[in-house]
């Protein structure tokens, strides 16, 4: 596997697998953070995976046994390491069912995005509902999907300055990635719509209902379809 | 021990959720990770261990237990039963005796330390107040008036006088962080440095930024140069860290704090020295400060350096604490 390494401040490195957001980086950097679930290495405090990236947060003590600099020495265990990186197995995909509820208070951007892609904000929708989308990182903030796979022609550059608060379950566009604000939250993407399903439970042993790797189709529904939705366990109880 | 009235923000923090950064959930733990680790070595807790942040204007809280306490950081003028108590160093405090804090002096967060811990419940490994997605903590909040922790350990004292008795030791001066009002904090190139224009990069290291009122927790917006990349170019979205300074395409820079997110797609002009993060941390909005660079070779030596000093304090300190205390 080709990569290189860069650090970020004096306690972590970025491992760096790809220039571009494509499958194959995806692909390699959930071989990468497979490895380093399964090894665990005591320098590593934790490991952040995202598109193209794994940056590796590590114990610059732990490190110091000799006279290296801790940042020369956690590059050459990294070294050591990748040689054992996997190459295929990474495994076959779910498929994640989102309902969305496009526009007005709940997507305040949508006419935005499609006054800067010259389209109607109903193309917009008819875009958004049919891009072929996985899952290619999990970051930002709890359980939050960055997806790719959109139609470039619904892309939209980030706002200049981040709204301070966000609703929970707000989906988003920022460049040719799509995704979900899962909590209230600050952030720069303009904003297409709403989702009622949740996608951070903190008591599962998982918190994240999305992971890298998820195939993901959004569904439009209507504003009441909104308010009486239920999450599919609550279906059951009832 | 309870809640007598709530402060502006107080919040218990451990050392931070870690190992869950990679599904998105915030690390969150202490600002100022220094008084946190202080205030929990001079009560004989491990590091990690659960304390109270409290922000700017303290809350009171009556002890209904005797225990062993410590307050370190940032002088918010810490009292007990209206007398002012000494920081940095253990406080034995008998069951009815009242903290209370007063005018801030330096810094603006303190942290209180209680021998043997709360009893906070564990979640996602950590005893850390996520206050946006209400998660740990004590309830998932800040805490309120009325509210009542269980501590996990108590202790039986001798009837005396005085509802506390302060050691005549404690933390050295020299070993205490400086919270200045206008700190000079040491900064090391980012991995988007080489991305920002010369104007800007020199900028950022000549010129002051000033903590805005829209600073929190999350991180500082700061105010001052404006800092604009060579020729617009979109990051694709990665990992930050405690003390990133990523920069939106508004050319104001955001330091990132204890309750960062865990990955930024804008372009990050610098990343704070892990030493200056605690007096960073302690700033309050309004007040200045100046970058000054450092490589990164300084930084991760002047980083084993205090800890070497860390971990022989923690051996005195746990020696006079067999002697006197336990």
């Amino acid at each position: 596997m080709n990569y290189s390494l860069s650090p970020l401040g004096d306690q972590a490195i970025v491992i760096t697998v790809s220039n571009e957001i494509n499958e194959e980086a995806q692909t390699k950097v959930r071989l990468l953070s497979q490895l380093l679930d399964d090894q665990q290495p005591d320098w590593m405090v934790e490991y952040i995976p995202a598109f193209t990236t794994v940056t590796i947060f590590y114990n610059p003590v732990v490190l110091s046994g000799n006279k290296k600099l801790p940042y020369e020495q956690v590059k050459e265990n990294i070294a050591e390491l990748m040689t054992s990186v996997k190459t295929e197995g990474a495994g076959n995909p779910r498929t994640v069912e989102i309902p969305v509820c496009y526009g007005g208070d709940f997507g305040p951007d949508l006419e935005f995005v499609a006054e800067h892609n010259n389209i109607t904000p109903e193309e917009v929708i008819r875009l958004h509902k049919s891009g072929n989308y996985s899952v290619y990182m999990i970051g930002f903030a709890p359980g939050f999907p960055f997806i790719g796979g959109m139609s470039e022609k619904i892309a939209a550059p980030r706002r200049d300055s981040p709204r301070l608060e966000i609703p929970e379950r707000t989906v988003g566009i920022a460049g040719k990635q799509t995704g979900v604000y899962p909590i209230e939250t600050p952030g720069g993407w303009q904003l297409i719509g709403r989702t009622p399903k949740r996608l951070f439970t903190p008591e599962a042993d998982i918190p994240s209902l999305l992971q890298a790797g998820d195939k993901i189709i959004f569904k439009e529904i209507s504003e009441s379809e909104y308010y009486n939705w239920k999450e599919p366990h609550e279906d059951e109880d009832s | 021990m309870k809640i007598v009235k709530d402060g502006l923000l107080t919040t218990i923090q451990d050392l931070g959720r870690t190992g869950y950064q990679k599904y998105g959930v915030i690390a969150s733990g202490s600002m100022d990770t220094f008084a946190h680790r202080m205030a929990n070595i001079l009560v004989g807790n491990k590091e990690n261990e659960a304390v109270v942040e409290v922000t700017l204007l303290g809350p009171v809280i009556e002890f209904e237990e005797n225990t062993i306490i410590s307050v370190c950081g940032g002088n918010l003028s810490p009292a007990i039963d209206q007398k002012p108590i000494g920081m940095w160093k253990p406080i034995l405090v008998k069951k009815g005796a009242k903290l209370s804090f007063g005018k801030p002096k330096s810094g603006c967060r303190a942290y209180i330390a209680i021998a043997g811990g709360m009893d906070i419940p564990i979640i996602m490994e950590s005893r850390s107040t996520y206050m946006r997605a209400n998660i740990g903590g004590f309830k998932g909040r800040a805490l309120k008036t009325d509210d009542t922790i269980n501590l996990r350990k108590t202790f039986s004292f001798e009837a005396g006088e005085q509802n506390y008795s302060e050691m005549d030791w404690g933390i050295a001066n020299d070993i205490i962080p400086n919270y200045s009002s206008r700190p000079e904090i040491s900064l090391i190139k980012g991995p988007q440095y080489d991305w920002f224009n010369r104007e800007s990069q020199q900028a950022l290291f000549s010129t002051p930024f000033k903590v805005s009122s829209q600073s929190d927790r999350m991180g500082f917006r700061m105010e001052g140069e404006s800092l604009s990349l060579k020729e617009s170019q979109e990051l694709i979205s990665e990992a930050v860290a405690f003390g990133s300074i990523q920069v939106p395409n508004n050319g104001k820079p955001i330091i990132l704090l204890a309750d960062r997110q865990t990955t930024g797609g804008y372009p990050k002009i610098g990343q704070v020295a892990s030493i200056d993060l605690p007096v960073l941390c302690q700033m309050k909005p309004g007040e200045q400060l100046t970058f000054n660079p450092i490589t990164l070779e300084d930084a991760q030596r002047m980083w084993l350096k205090q800890e070497h000093s860390i971990q022989l304090l923690k051996r005195s300190v746990s020696l006079k604490m067999k002697e006197e205390l336990i």
